[in-house]
């Protein structure tokens, strides 16, 4: 769990900011940022190496699920996993969101420690 | 003859005499010893007892010691798995309270101000349905600039109250929040000038608006103890960034126009 390599896909500064304060929990994390699915998609097509995704649902030019289905089919990127934080709180929001390959589903607003061991599971799984 | 084998037998009786008397002697020292023997036996079997009890007892009263000292020890670790949950709540609280405020004081640009201010209330509150009202001094009207969740509570984006009216008006007046839960406490239905919650924007004793809650996003089914506090304070906030940014906008208009007016009288000159 250390060292590892997180981006982090949310148009809002202020919950991008929250949520990063709450990786660095993890020694050695590195935090990528995005501001939509096309920026993230962006950024997983760079040279760093990426162990996990936080993606909101609601972002201007590609959403959420978007990205969730677009990372699936990718042979690369396929088994990264995959985080949707949202304020979709709704049960099929959760379905549709796990239905399209998102590994864990945590509706907002956050408590840092649910997320935290939700990474932590995911990660100890890869 | 006769009297010689008398005394040959005499004596021969004498001897045997003499060992039976012997052996009776040494019989009875022997009862004696056994005697003192079983008596210094069953007093040391007795002090072994004793001793070994006591030392049982001590053993019992250590066991019983140590369980006490274990029950307390196990308590303590509770008390600490408690406290470390709780510090980690505070320190998450902590962590949202900085964002919060350093996202609200990173610009002087007003619309970008409430813009985080709506993110907060979204992200940090949980509401779904709120608006953000000004206080016009110099009309003491109480407006809305921007609001979210329009579809769940119409009208919510003109709300316009007079200060000291109603209950918005009189938590502006007051500077005293307003809640209720969820589940509305007189059955009674949220409506636009009955919220969930009214807080106010204030700078030390000085409102200069309301925060408005009417609903809460599906997952959060009320305010938590934590939420009153955390609200406060960042209301607290939001009006220092918003009336810091609104002076700022105001004096960049000001400038703007005074530059213009220099510019014009060298123009002419």
């Amino acid at each position: 769990m250390d060292n590892a390599n997180f981006l982090v896909v949310e148009d809002s500064p202020t919950m991008r900011q929250l949520i990063s304060f709450s990786l660095k929990r993890f020694r050695n994390a590195r935090i990528l940022e995005a501001v939509d699915g096309v920026d993230a998609l962006k950024k997983l097509s760079g040279p760093d190496r990426i162990d996990l995704i936080l993606t909101d649902i609601n972002m201007p030019v590609m959403d959420g699920l978007k990205l969730v289905s677009l990372v699936r089919q990718n042979a690369q990127l396929k088994n990264i996993p995959i985080i949707i934080i949202t304020t979709e709180g709704a049960e099929e929001d959760r379905e549709r969101g796990l239905a399209l390959g998102a590994n864990a589903y945590i509706s907002k607003p956050i408590q840092s420690s649910h997320l935290i061991k939700t990474i932590s599971e995911l990660l100890a799984a890869v | 003859m006769t009297e010689e084998r008398a005394e040959k037998f005499l004596e021969l009786f004498n001897k045997g005499k003499e060992f039976t008397e012997e052996l009776l002697r040494e019989n009875q020292r022997l009862r004696y010893r056994l005697a003192s023997l079983e008596t210094e036996g069953t007093a040391g079997f007795n002090e072994e007892v004793q001793r070994l009890r006591s030392e049982v007892q001590q053993l019992t009263e250590e066991n019983r010691r140590i369980a006490q000292r274990f029950k307390e020890v196990e308590e303590e670790n509770k008390d600490f798995a408690n406290r470390y949950i709780e510090v980690e709540e505070q320190n998450n609280n902590l962590a949202n309270l900085y964002v919060a405020s350093y996202q609200l004081h990173s610009t002087l640009d007003f619309r970008e101000v409430i813009q985080i201010v709506q993110e907060i209330v979204i992200n940090l509150i949980g509401a779904e349905s709120f608006a953000i009202l000004l206080l016009d001094e110099k009309t003491n009207e109480l407006k809305a600039i921007a609001s979210e969740g329009e579809d769940v509570m119409p009208g919510i984006e003109s709300i316009s109250t007079r200060l000291g009216d109603g209950i918005l008006g009189s938590v502006a007046k007051t500077g005293e929040s307003y809640y209720i839960n969820q589940d509305l406490e007189d059955g009674g239905k949220v409506s636009l000038d009955k919220p969930l919650a009214a807080v106010p924007l204030k700078i030390k004793e000085h409102v200069i608006g309301l925060v408005v809650i009417y609903k809460l996003l599906q997952q959060k089914d009320s305010f938590s103890a934590v939420d009153y506090e955390l609200f406060s304070l960042l209301a607290a906030h939001a009006a220092t960034a918003i009336f810091s940014s609104k002076l700022y906008s105001q004096s960049e208009r000001k400038l703007n126009t005074i530059q213009s007016f220099l510019d014009l009288l060298t123009t002419t000159s």
